[in-house]
């Protein structure tokens, strides 16, 4: 599976401590035919991509298959925003910082409606931020955003 | 197929919203079944009461060794909220915002109180679903 094909899907790296709303996460996703990877952590998301995370704060460090050659490349991620460790905003500025990864839109959760907050994660290069819940009207706003994901990475990659 | 089985099922499932059980996030849930995943509520259902387990031992924990440390307290309880918030546990989700105030008023007598009924109605909602689970399926086979 790469990309190319019309019906390749779109891969979403879903990041969240709680394992209800990963699983709920991964539930509305893949109910919007996206393929999900869903991670415990900071740590864990940034493994996966292949970017080391020098800090190591994941107390349970199991190793995850580094996504190099992006086989299954990463179109977007949606992360938690209050996670021990590695908070979702850490996580985003960490993807925006990165030069092989920035262009990935990234998306905020969060279960409090903290202004400052949603704007300093918009200020750092997050597309969205949803309150928590997530429900499908959500999910259903990320498919522009991993279109035009999918596009810069296309450009990026024929430069 | 029972009709009386399954009216049931329907006037349970009612009275759980009319009640105050259960919010709009519970249907949010049941609209996330499909052929594929038939038990989705189910399975978050449980999910929720054995993932809670945890942080309901933390919280008892923290009350009992540490009832005026209300910062950890309202942590904990933030990520309680947050999880009976995703599957529309309403009545459980009030008590976790008095607490939650009780915790910002330094209040630990409150806090105690609060517990107690948060536990309570977590046993409640716990019971009534399991009920209208067993129910749901005995009226679809």
């Amino acid at each position: 599976m790469g990309s190319g094909p019309a019906d390749a899907k779109f891969h979403v790296l879903a990041v969240d401590d709680s394992l209800i709303d990963r699983k709920l996460i991964e539930r509305l996703l893949k109910s919007s035919s996206f393929q999900v990877t869903a991670v415990d952590s900071g740590s864990k998301a940034l493994q996966f991509l292949g970017l080391q995370d020098d800090e190591k704060r994941d107390p349970q460090p199991t190793p995850v298959p580094p996504n190099h050659h992006q086989e299954t490349e990463v179109n977007l991620i949606i992360t938690d925003y209050c996670m021990p460790g590695m908070t979702g905003y850490e996580l985003l500025r960490k993807i925006k910082e990165s030069k092989s990864l920035n262009y990935i839109p990234v998306v905020i959760m969060s279960s409090e409606n903290i202004p400052t907050r949603i704007n300093r994660c918009l200020e750092e290069g997050a597309e969205e931020f949803f309150l928590k819940p997530v429900q499908m009207h959500d999910v259903n706003k990320l498919r522009p955003h991993l279109m035009r994901g999918k596009q810069s990475q296309e450009t990026t990659k024929h430069q | 197929m029972d009709r009386n089985l399954q009216r049931q099922v329907a006037n349970m499932r009612k009275s759980l919203f009319d009640q105050g059980y259960l919010d709009e996030q519970f249907i949010q849930l049941e609209d996330l079944r499909d052929d594929a995943n038939p038990n989705f509520v189910e399975e978050i259902v449980t999910l929720f009461y054995t993932d809670s387990a945890k942080l309901i031992r933390n919280i008892e924990n923290a009350l009992e060794n540490n009832p005026s440390d209300f910062e950890r307290l309202d942590d904990y309880m933030q990520q309680f909220k947050g999880r009976s918030s995703s599957i529309g546990a309403k009545k459980v989700k009030t008590e976790c915002s008095q607490f939650r105030e009780y915790c910002k008023a330094g209040n630990a007598e409150g806090c105690i109180r609060t517990f107690q009924q948060l536990k309570q109605e977590l046993a409640t909602l716990r019971r009534k679903l399991e009920t209208y689970f067993e129910m749901a399926r005995q009226a679809n086979t």
